[in-house]
Order: C-alpha cells, then structure tokens, then sequence
C-alpha cells in the first residue's frame, strides 16, 4: 500500500514540475534570508497575533490557578480514586508526549533519509516537541501527590539513605523523558545557532543585537566550525533517531509491564511509537496550515509539504488501525476471559462512545487521504488533523479507563468521572502550549534560514551555473 | 612561523576578501592553498560542500567526542545502576534476582544517548572556540552579510608569506569584489 502511496506524486511530478516544489522559485540567499527574518525583526507585532497570544495567556492563568489548587488542596479534586487512579493525568501525559515525537521524527529521521521537503518545517516541529514535552512533564508530576518530590526520582546520595528502584518502569520513563526533552533542547539550540547569528547581523536596535549576539555565542559561519557543525548535528540525528523510538515504547511499558488487561499486551510499543507518530503529525498540520496563511508562507510551506505530511498521516494511521484491530484479535485468540471482558466492555460497556468516536477519527475519517483531491485541498486537512489530534485523545483515554475501571473482581469495579479541575488542568496546557508557540513564532525564526539558504543554493543550481561559468 | 615584517604588519588580523558565490569562494580557497597560503579561513552564510577539504580540513574529532560520550553514558549508567539495586541498596522483590539485568536496560540505553548527545554539542562547541564574543572579523562592517548572502576568504597576518600588498594583489586576482583589511 506503501508502494501504492508513493507513486502519484511521482507521476505528478513529470506531469507539473512546477506545481508542488519545495520552495517556489526566485528566491536568493538575500531574499529567504530578509522574508524570514522580517517576521521577528522589522513586520512588527500583528495585532492577530496579540489576540491569540491573549487567549492563550488566559488559559494559561487557568492552569496556574488549577495547578495552585492542587498543590494547597491535593488530588482529590481530580476525578481519581481507586480502581480508577491514573485518569486525565496519565491520559494527558500520554497524549502530549505521543505529539511531542513528529518534531525529532521530522528533525532526525528526515534528515538522515534525506528528504529534502523537511528544511521548513523542522524548526518549529522541533519547537512544537519542545512545548510538547513541556507540557507533558507536567502531568506525571502533578500526579505524584507531593510534587515537589519529585527529585527523589533522580538517583543522587541523598540523607534519607534511599535510592530510585531501577526495576520500575516509572523510574524508566522519568529517565526516557528527561533525556527526550534534553536531547530535543539541544538539537533545536544547536539548530538555532546560525539563525541566531543571521538575527544578530540583521537587527537594528542594540537590545536585539546584544540578546541575539549572546544567544549565537559568537558563530561567525567558518567553514572548519561548519564541518564540525555538519558532523555533530548529522550524529546527534543519528542518536535522535533510537531515542525516538525508544521514549513512547518506554511510556508503553508503564502499561505493558503491568497485568491489568488490555494493557499487558507485547503490541503495546510499536503500536505507542506508531500512534505519537501520527498525532505528532497531526499536530504539526495543524499548527503549519494556519500558520503559513498567516505569515504568508505558502512559498516555503507548499502543497508539497502538507501532502507528504498527509501520506504520513495516512501510513501511519493505517499503523494504528492495525493496532486496534490486533487488540481485538489478541483478546478473542488468546481465551482468556478477562481479556475478552475487557475487549466486549471497550465496545459495549458505558464508555463504548468514546471507544467508537475513536474508531471514527483515527481510522475512518483519514481514509479519505488516499484521495489525492483530498490531499490537496488545505481547509479539508486541517479538518482532519483536528479530528486526528481528538481520536488520539480518545484512544489514551480508552486505554487508560476502560481497562482500569473493571479488571478482575467485579467487586472493584467502579467509574471515572473527570472533574472541573481535571478539565481546567488540560485545557491549560493547550494554552501553555499555545503561549510559547505565539512567543517562539515572534520572537525566534520559524523556520531555519541556513537551511533554506542552502536549499536556495542547490534548487536554483540554473541561475548559480551562469555564474560558475563567468567566474571559472 | 613568526612574521618577518615591519611592526606595522603585526598590527594587522588579516586580509578579507568577499566574494558573490560560493562557486567563486570555493575556487579562491583552492587557488590560495595552492599559491602556499596555509594561515586561511572561509567563511560562508552555509555550509559550502568541499569547502573545509579546500582548507585542507578532513578530520575532525566530532565521531571520537560523541563515542567516548556514549561510552561513559552506557558504561557508566550500567554501573550506577547495579550498584544502586544490588550493592547499596539491595531490595528483595518477590524473590526475584537482585542483578535483574533486563530491567537495567532501558535507563542504560536513555543514558548513553543523553551522554553521547551532551558530548556531540559541547565537543562541537569546544572544538569551534565558541562562545567567543569578541573576534577581530566582526570589525569589518561588511561581514555582517556572513550571515546572510556574503561569501569571504580571511588570509591571516601570521600567514608565513603573507606580505599586505603582496596578498591582496593576489586576493583581488582571484575575483574578489572587495577586500578589506581586519584590524585585530
């Protein structure tokens, strides 16, 4: 199907060559520069961006008010209790960190299968990681009860003469998203470096240039320092790439390892990594579509881009679909009857809707992007990206609940009923979310500028040959 | 290697010459390797593909850095975990083996890559001298466009040939359309 998938656009590129480039012609070195750098130096602050940045600044203060809540008050607000004792917490954590996995999949694993299309959009699906993981991090350890405990998980020689139980997945998944989050640090700073540079040499008030200046350490673009840049960034991509895999199969062992039906399941990891990797997808569609209206980017974000984002969406989403239907099969094939419970009270139990408006979302509605119309029409796939950022909401949530709130003694079955505080606390983190992409498309360049220049420097090879031949 | 000339030279970075394409640029560096020039450096608004072996710059100790990082990572992670659970603090768990290896696994493979990927952008930036607020280059107004569309090959004072008239006949030789003194 994959083969199926790859041919049209082949075919529509001997038949249009010019309609889906990577970047549009005409531009030089000077102009990418100049258009992209404008958007933070010289366009000024557009007051669109003013009214989404407020918004997400409430729900911001949302969050600070739920979160100063939970700390006077304790969980209890939340909807939690046992048997049901992961909730909107665990659901939330999932949910961003999965999204959180298409800024290095597009960083790292594009690059080392060089695919030329992901120089604009890498930068900000690596900001969108970042804010991702952010957001994330913060779920786990709200949950935790007390807090701002949670240090202990680190192993350092502490006075209490304890120390972290390396044999708990829990301890496993604090290890994988620290370092996730570090590594993604790095690689978007590493990233920013050169732009950091251009922004410096480019700004006309001294705050811009000190701030600039500090931020790009000096980088002065010499080729020995670009030889040493090239090899590091080009490992750190390769280090990226297992690093990726590894961090949603690891959050997957938070279920997999434990013996609560539906999850203790061996489909778990590829099935997590394949899941992060379509919301993430996702995500990042909905983020670029308005984004490229808005700032008049649709020269260096064209319909190329959104479609190859749409064939991943496809892909991967068919990944998915093949994971639910395994579940079931794994429940039907292996008679055990609590697995067969878990799998008939998914589909037919109280939370049955959220089980088959999930199906709808990942599996049915994006079937349409075999569809090349559909692929090309820009208001349709951001419709379907939406519906593919809620469908994956609902998966977590499937997992989460169903299988917790009736596993084994009928005795200990209960319901899961979100609070208003649990409510509050995720839609805050859409707003922190929200808050630092408004700051970082201001304030830093949204797409990375070496890289286009460089992408300049060979799709527009016909111009730079007359020179090359005037010059040798 | 110390410069033979008047005082006056010393005082002096370098000669900087522009140029308008990296084509351009890359065939001025050869020509200037080639004429014995040894004390040079381009300097480009992107990586230019054969432009550090025109330097003569082929190895780099990126690879090593990021290996050893990795190394200490996973090595290291191991050790700290093994000495956690089964030497210092020893908890028995269902009865099951102290030295669980499997479950040691995860934190070790997180950790080799955090070490190795700590190493790969401290290393690089170690190598490269950076930060470095001040460089004698940034002098030179027109360099600002280094970072832009601006394409320059800096021939050093402490260059054994380098003769200030001497180079830069030879810099505007090769097509530079400007070249400029860099004051230290």
């Amino acid at each position: 199907m994959s083969e199926d998938n790859a041919t049209p656009p082949a075919q529509n590129e001997q038949d249009e060559p010019t309609s889906t480039p990577v970047l549009e012609p005409g531009y030089t070195y000077a102009s990418v520069t100049d258009k992209i750098s404008a958007i933070t130096l010289s366009r000024g602050t557009p007051s669109g961006w003013w009214i989404g940045f407020g918004l997400a600044f409430l729900l911001v203060m949302v969050l600070l008010f739920a979160i100063t809540y939970l700390l006077a008050v304790g969980i209890g607000i939340w909807g939690v209790n046992i048997p049901v004792a992961w909730g909107f917490a665990i659901v939330n954590f999932v949910w961003w960190i999965g999204i959180g996995h298409a800024g290095t999949l597009i960083s790292a694993i594009l690059l080392l299968l060089r695919q030329q299309w992901r120089t604009s959009i890498n930068r900000f699906a690596e900001a969108m990681t970042l804010f991702a993981v952010a957001c994330a991090g913060l779920f786990p350890i709200l949950h935790l009860g007390r807090p701002w405990y949670f240090y202990w998980l680190i192993p350092y020689p502490n006075t209490m003469g304890i120390w972290p139980q390396f044999r708990s997945p829990l301890v496993w998944d604090f290890f994988a998203v620290s370092t996730y989050g570090t590594v993604s640090l790095l690689f978007w700073y590493i990233g920013l470096i050169p732009d950091l540079a251009t922004l410096r040499d480019r700004s006309q008030n001294r705050v811009g240039r000190v701030i600039y200046g500090i931020l790009a350490m000096g980088w002065r673009g010499a080729a020995r320092h670009w030889h040493r840049y090239e090899m590091a960034y080009l490992l750190l991509a390769g280090l990226a790439t297992p690093l990726v895999v590894s961090v949603h199969s690891i959050v997957s062992f938070d279920f997999a390892v434990a013996l609560v039906p539906g999850w203790h399941s061996t489909i778990f990891p590829p099935y997590f990594v394949a899941g992060a990797i379509y919301s993430g997808f996702a995500m990042v569609m909905t983020i670029a579509i308005p984004v490229r209206a808005f700032y008049h980017l649709e020269d260096f974000i064209t319909l190329r881009h959104l479609r190859n984002m749409a064939m991943i969406m496809l892909a991967t989403g068919l990944m998915v679909g093949y994971g639910y239907l395994m579940e079931t099969f794994m429940a039907w094939y292996s008679g055990n009857g609590y697995e067969i419970f878990m799998q008939r009270n998914r589909m037919l139990g109280p939370y049955a809707p959220i089980y088959w408006i999930m199906l709808t979302c990942n599996v049915l509605m994006p079937q349409a992007l075999w569809f090349r119309r559909a692929r090309e029409s820009v208001p349709l796939l951001f419709i379907i990206a939406l519906i593919v950022n809620a469908g994956m909401w609902m998966e977590r949530f499937t997992i989460v609940v169903t299988s917790l709130h009736r596993d084994f003694l009928p005795s200990a079955w209960g319901m899961y009923y979100p609070t208003i505080w649990d409510w509050a606390t995720f839609i805050g983190t859409i707003g922190l979310f929200a808050a630092l992409l408004f700051l970082f498309l201001r304030f830093l360049p949204m797409i990375s500028i070496f890289e286009m220049r460089e992408l300049v420097s060979e799709t527009e090879g016909g111009q730079d040959s007359q020179v090359r031949e005037t010059t040798a | 290697m110390s410069p033979t000339r008047a005082p006056a030279q010393t005082s002096l970075y370098g000669l900087l010459a522009a140029f308008t394409t990296p084509e351009a640029l890359l065939e001025a560096t050869r020509h200037a390797r080639r004429a014995g020039y040894r004390r040079l450096e381009a300097y480009t608004p992107f990586p230019v593909e054969g432009l550090a072996e025109a330097l003569d710059f082929r190895q780099t100790h990126i690879p090593l850095v990021v290996l050893l990082g990795g190394l200490v990572g996973g090595v290291g992670g191991y050790v700290l975990q093994y000495w956690i659970n089964v030497i210092d603090y020893p908890l028995n768990v269902g009865g099951r083996p102290l030295h669980s290896w499997p479950a040691f696994i995860p934190v070790t493979f997180e950790l080799t890559i955090l070490i190795a990927a700590l190493a790969a952008v401290f290393g690089m930036l170690a190598l490269n001298g950076l930060p470095m607020p001040y460089h004698p280059l940034f002098n030179v107004p027109r360099f600002a466009s280094v970072t832009r569309d601006g394409f320059f090959l800096c021939i050093e004072a402490r260059d054994p040939i380098f003769d200030r008239a001497e180079t830069r006949r030879f810099l505007e030789s090769l097509g530079a359309y400007e070249v400029a003194e860099v004051e230290p």
